[in-house]
């Protein structure tokens, strides 16, 4: 019993992310009518930007390490520590959550930047060439980051008070020794709070409103005076947020490394197809379901019965899923069916 | 579209054998006519002449074809380990695995078009990756590779010869595979493979698979059932692929897992799109272009940047490093994918599109002035 919750906890902090990752992706292909593979390296630019902003927290300089006196030597001491002493030591600590507030101008501005200057002129070409250029455009971008930050994973610590694990049986009354880690709590609550905003955005703003009669019926929109294009242009950048807070939030979780994008993107991937190509509901409920099966599949009692299954259970869905139910769990009637 | 007849196919074939087999010499002011690089140059041209059979005739775009490849160079090594050392066993082997596997997976993929073609053959590549990692260890020895041992039961070869000292190496009936020996064998498979291309593009099927390509509801409105094209084409480009994985393995008896991630296939993509989606030789010349650029710009680094802007003033010649250091070496796959990038953008189809356009701009010039440069002339 024990061991079957923890795993419905695990299953759902892992469909937190994909459901991010997947909602950002749904949203683009939804409005824009765009397959975006450089959905992963968005989401690996998020956590990058953690990185970065951490390294940016504790630049520092060289100081005398008074607590050797036998000969001068030296430590590095981040800047904030020497301008605001313990409080400073704070700040560095909450680097991650800090972050957030970093990453969502850089992502947006991201996001803007790359629907203006690529995505905008592929609108009306195929599906194969948008697969194509996006592609090419991932790769860039993960050797930008390759070349800038190496190609070895960069462990990003929790904040301490979080770094613990919370003894979440006892909520539960399963006794004090079912713990699971705060971040992953965090994480979840987090993941839920996004997934609650987006919608919240599309459902009870006019704005949102334009946005999903778009997703409906693009030219109609056009036609009633309202300008679809920058509408979209927004859409793609809240995208590119959604998708890099996600990376965000998972680099205490998963260190960040270059490549990460592209393990990310398939699995998204196929997170939206189960849950129906430009369905956002789907995508959410998908990448939960998913996120639980997997962690099912990777308990011990049930790889001793089908080895492997925990390395093939998400492609096996979808593979079923898309032959029996083309249209996903949730898909649209007429949304890309072939 | 005129079809070519047989006497034009045949001149093709004869220059494209004529030159693949003269490379070694006309490659050699270029560096590039060392016997690795070149069996590269023929292995990969393999793979994407297949690959073009499927992309390039039917649209369908599949990110799955490296499961192929590392299917036969899975099945040619385990042919070294337990029958022989040659190469013809292994090569048949792989051929005819890759292609069951291929009938497999394109029976099922095959169902859907458009991007859920695409990601279903993703799924299969990620879920063969992730096997040949994990569960099928004993197949595939998982990280380490699958590789030949001494102790290998090689049945075929203990019934001639006891074995020798240290690791056998692969051959042909005789004709070692590595050096240039290697080579020819690679480049007269490549030619075979690149008749059967032809022949497949001019032929009723091809012709068939071009229609799926442009209108496939049009095509099952003329009462024609596209599953069996498709699906024939989706095997013998399989083939293709088992038969450039089984060489790989056949050059170098090692075998990875790596090489059936989607990103591995993301690569043949990019080959032939480069050369040109749908043309005969287009894939060839993106092989060519891509593994010599990738050999050529791998190996350079800062110092010999500097000697290369050395004629320029010194302060230039620094900004120049700077500017162009990131795409070197280690940064290889950066102008990999910013070229990528330009030519899905700008040249759709490729070289073989700009080469067209170019002539077709030069012969216009000549047979009559264009409407822009009539207007000047009458404006004079």
């Amino acid at each position: 019993m024990d061991a079957i919750f923890l795993q419905i906890l695990n299953g759902l902090d892992k469909g937190g992310a994909y459901a991010l990752i997947a909602l950002g992706l749904t949203l683009v292909f939804g409005t824009l009518g765009v397959v975006n593979f450089a959905h992963g390296a968005l989401f690996m630019l998020g956590a990058f930007c953690s990185v970065s902003f951490y390294k940016l927290l504790t630049l520092s300089k060289q100081v005398k390490d008074e607590s050797i006196t036998f000969f001068d030597a030296f430590k590095e001491q981040p800047y904030l520590e020497i301008w605001f002493g313990d409080y400073g030591t704070t700040i560095i600590d909450l680097a991650v959550p800090l972050s957030i507030l970093f990453a969502i101008p850089v992502m947006l501005l991201i996001g803007l930047i790359m629907e203006r200057g690529l995505i905008r002129h592929f609108y009306k070409r195929s599906h194969a060439e948008q697969i194509l250029v996006t592609f090419g455009l991932a790769i860039v971008l993960q050797e930008v980051i390759k070349s800038m930050f190496g190609a070895n994973p960069i462990p990003m610590p929790a904040p301490e008070i979080v770094s613990g694990s919370a003894p979440i049986g006892v909520l539960f009354g399963m006794g004090e020794s079912v713990v699971y880690p705060w971040w992953r709590l965090i994480y979840l609550l987090f993941s839920g709070i996004v997934i609650a905003g987006v919608f919240a955005f599309l459902n009870m703003t006019t704005y949102g409103m334009v946005v999903r009669a778009g997703m409906m019926d693009r030219e109609t929109v056009g036609l009633l005076g309202i300008d679809v294009e920058r509408r979209f242009t927004v859409v793609f950048g809240l995208a590119a947020v959604v998708t890099g807070l996600a990376g965000v939030m998972y680099a205490p979780i998963l260190p960040p490394d270059y490549h990460m994008g592209m393990d990310f993107l398939v699995l998204s991937f196929v997170v939206v197809v189960v849950g129906g190509m430009g369905s956002l509901g789907g995508a959410v409920a998908a990448g939960f379901l998913l996120g639980i099966l997997q962690s099912f599949a990777s308990m011990n009692e049930v790889k001793s019965i089908i080895p492997g299954i925990d390395q093939v259970i998400i492609y096996l869905v979808a593979v079923v899923i898309l032959l029996v139910r083309p249209r996903g769990l949730l898909g649209r009637k007429g949304v890309m069916e072939d | 579209m005129k079809t070519p007849t047989i006497k034009q196919d045949m001149v093709v074939m004869l220059i494209f054998s004529a030159v693949i087999l003269t490379m070694p010499v006309w490659l050699e002011p270029l560096g590039a006519s060392y016997p690795d690089l070149l069996q590269k140059f023929a292995i990969f041209g393999i793979f994407a002449v297949g690959y073009n059979i499927l992309f390039g005739l039917t649209g369908y775009l599949s990110f799955g074809h490296a499961a192929f490849l590392g299917i036969g160079s899975y099945t040619a090594v385990w042919s070294f380990k337990l029958l022989t050392m040659n190469i013809l066993p292994a090569l048949v082997f792989s051929v005819l695995l890759s292609g069951l596997f291929a009938l497999l997976i394109g029976f099922i993929t095959l169902r859907r078009s458009g991007i859920y073609f695409s990601i279903l053959t993703l799924a299969f590549a990620q879920m063969s990756y992730n096997l040949a990692y994990s569960v099928l260890t004993p197949i595939t020895n998982g990280e380490t590779g699958l590789q030949l041992a001494r102790d290998d039961a090689r049945i075929l070869d203990r019934l001639f010869s006891e074995a020798g000292e240290g690791l056998p190496s692969t051959d042909f009936f005789g004709f070692s595979m590595s050096g240039y020996s290697g080579f020819y064998i690679c480049a007269v498979l490549l030619i075979i493979a690149f008749f059967i291309s032809q022949r497949i593009f001019h032929s009723p099927f091809g012709t068939k698979l071009r229609a799926i390509k442009s209108n496939q509801t049009r095509m099952k409105y003329t009462g024609y059932n596209t599953k069996p094209y498709l699906l024939t084409a989706f095997v013998i480009s399989g083939m293709y692929a088992g038969l450039a994985g089984g060489l790989m393995a056949a050059t170098d008896p090692l075998a990875g897992a790596e090489r059936m991630q989607w990103t591995a296939s993301g690569e043949v993509v990019l080959m032939t799109i480069l050369g040109g989606v749908g043309t005969l030789i287009g894939p060839m010349l993106g092989v060519g272009i891509i593994k010599y650029f990738e050999n050529i710009f791998s190996a350079l680094n800062e110092q010999a940047l500097h000697q290369a802007y050395a004629f320029m003033p010194d302060w230039l010649a620094t900004v120049m490093v700077t500017l162009t250091s990131p795409f070197v070496g280690e940064g290889w796959h950066l102008t990999l994918g910013a070229l990528f990038v330009l030519i899905v953008i700008f040249l759709p189809g490729g070289i073989m599109e700009g080469m067209n356009l170019i002539k077709k701009r030069f012969s216009k010039k000549e047979a009559e002035p264009s409407p822009t440069e009539k207007a000047t002339e009458t404006g004079q």
